[in-house]
């Protein structure tokens, strides 16, 4: 124990998940002088606002007639800079165990990485759960999963010299496809029509590649898979017209997108309602003291799935927290107009 | 100010003056397994919203509404197909992200409950995610 214990990250705040209600989360928590570490699964700040519709135009954030989701997660990385925020991207949160009271709460957090944090309070705000990539159904498509059937390149080795099948139309498809052809015996990009939701110079690229027969295009879907062993022989191509064709590949690349799976916060023994997390809409904590629920994950009477609610619920949340952090300090409210205090911490007085 | 009336109230919030076209609608689910569930959809709202509301299964909505995820696949009649329409550019591209999408593959998000839908048909696929 002692041993985990040195090797843990002490910390104020453990906030799960960095999308708006997380970042946000950081500054509403850092006017409070509470120090955050910030755990996500994917490679960057923003959750939905960055993963789903980073090109999309929100109209309702008070204040901002129009903003992208990229531009809003921008906005909010700046925001939060004079907190200085330490992010974990690409990690988990896997376990979460209270070692405190009901008073001083104390809490142990693992992730899938190894990590280990000691933090007074946890935030989640984890929106519909962590984005995981989407599997098509086909039978038996996870006997082959992480040998010959990949949903992200982890090592470009794997595919030397192999005939792969990319599934897909977007971005990922598309950049695989162009990244893995000089090292590929061939590639086949398999799609269910001719047009493709990707950034136009490597849409253009792959057509070139088409055009000079380096790469196979075929219009239509994957239905099933063959092989021994987890390593795959041949996958079914289904054209758009119906008929089926069997392709010879060691290698396939299905590219949906991704799907939110609620997971491990499921085991984390917290009261839930339809994987949602339930809290009190004046601090906004769930059924254990100390760990707060805000943005998409919680629920209350007349809750909206808005931003804008988001940052509501975290200011909120922030003073409860405070308390259990800086259980001998009175908490002044103050305005960040007109206090210098604030400013000093915002790094403007 | 003038005062409204309540005609211009009903107009307003959905329902047509003098009680002409309704405003509820006949939605008939039938999900992966041929099972059929008849519901009520409200004008103006979506197919996806009426299938939230009435818990219809095999339907995920994950970004709850905003066309950005495809988990609220479904396909349309071929009877009815005309009278929902044709997917947006916007809306076709998302259903690059669903599986095994058909001709009268479309997102209900994106179909807007109207007076003329009474009696739609939609057929859910098994898997969203």
């Amino acid at each position: 124990m002692n041993q985990l214990k040195e090797a843990a990250i002490e910390t104020d705040v453990v906030i799960v998940g960095a999308g708006p209600a997380g970042l946000f989360s950081v500054f509403e928590l850092g006017l409070l002088d509470i120090k955050a570490h910030v755990i996500d699964i994917l490679p960057r700040a923003g959750g939905q606002c960055s993963e789903l519709y980073p090109e999309k135009p929100i109209y309702d954030i008070p204040g901002l007639p129009v903003c992208t989701g990229q531009e809003l997660t921008d906005n909010l990385l700046k925001q939060i800079e004079p907190f200085h925020p330490t992010f974990h991207f690409n990690e988990m949160v896997e376990t979460l165990v209270s070692l405190g009271t009901a008073e001083k709460p104390e809490f142990r957090l693992s992730t899938d990485a190894g990590k280990i944090f000691h933090a007074k309070v946890v935030f989640i705000a984890a929106g519909g759960g962590s984005f995981q990539p989407k599997k098509p159904p086909i039978p038996k498509i996870e006997s082959y999963e992480g040998k010959s059937v990949f949903y992200a390149v982890r090592r470009m080795e794997d595919f030397r010299d192999k005939n792969v099948v990319i599934v897909g139309g977007g971005d990922s498809a598309l950049d695989w496809t162009l990244n893995l052809q000089p090292v590929a015996k061939s590639i086949t990009l398999v799609h269910r029509r001719d047009q493709f939701r990707a950034a136009p110079h490597s849409v253009s690229a792959m057509q070139e590649l088409v055009a000079a027969g380096k790469i196979d295009f075929r219009l239509g879907q994957i239905t099933a898979v063959e092989g021994e062993d987890g390593e795959l022989t041949s996958a079914v191509l289904k054209g758009n017209d119906g008929v089926e064709e069997k392709l010879a590949c060691e290698r396939l690349m299905p590219f949906f997108g991704l799907t939110m799976k609620l997971g491990p916060v499921a085991d984390w023994g917290l009261q839930l309602n339809e994987n949602l997390i339930p809290v009190d809409t004046e601090k906004f904590e769930t059924s254990h003291p100390g760990i707060f629920a805000v943005g998409d994950i919680n629920s209350y009477p007349g809750k909206l799935k808005l931003i804008l609610s988001g940052f509501h619920e975290v200011a909120l949340a922030a003073q409860k927290a405070h308390r259990y952090v800086y259980p001998d300090k009175k908490l002044l409210f103050q305005y960040t107009t007109s206090s210098t205090n604030l400013q000093k911490k915002l790094g403007v007085s | 100010m003038a005062k409204m009336s309540f005609e211009d109230a009903a107009t307003r919030y959905g329902a047509e003056p003098g009680g002409g076209a309704p405003t509820k609608v006949k939605i008939t689910f039938v999900d992966s397994q041929g099972q059929a569930r008849s519901v009520e959809g409200e004008v103006g709202s979506t197919v996806m919203e009426t299938a939230r509301r009435n818990d219809i299964p095999e339907i995920a909505a994950e970004c709850g509404g905003a066309c950005a995820c495809a988990t609220c696949h479904v396909y349309v009649d071929e009877k009815w197909a005309e009278k929902t329409g044709k997917a947006s550019q916007m809306e076709e591209d998302m259903l690059d992200f669903a599986f095994d999408v058909k001709p009268n593959s479309r997102l209900c998000c994106q179909i807007t409950v109207r007076p003329e839908l009474d009696g739609l048909v939609i057929t859910t696929p098994a898997q969203q995610g």
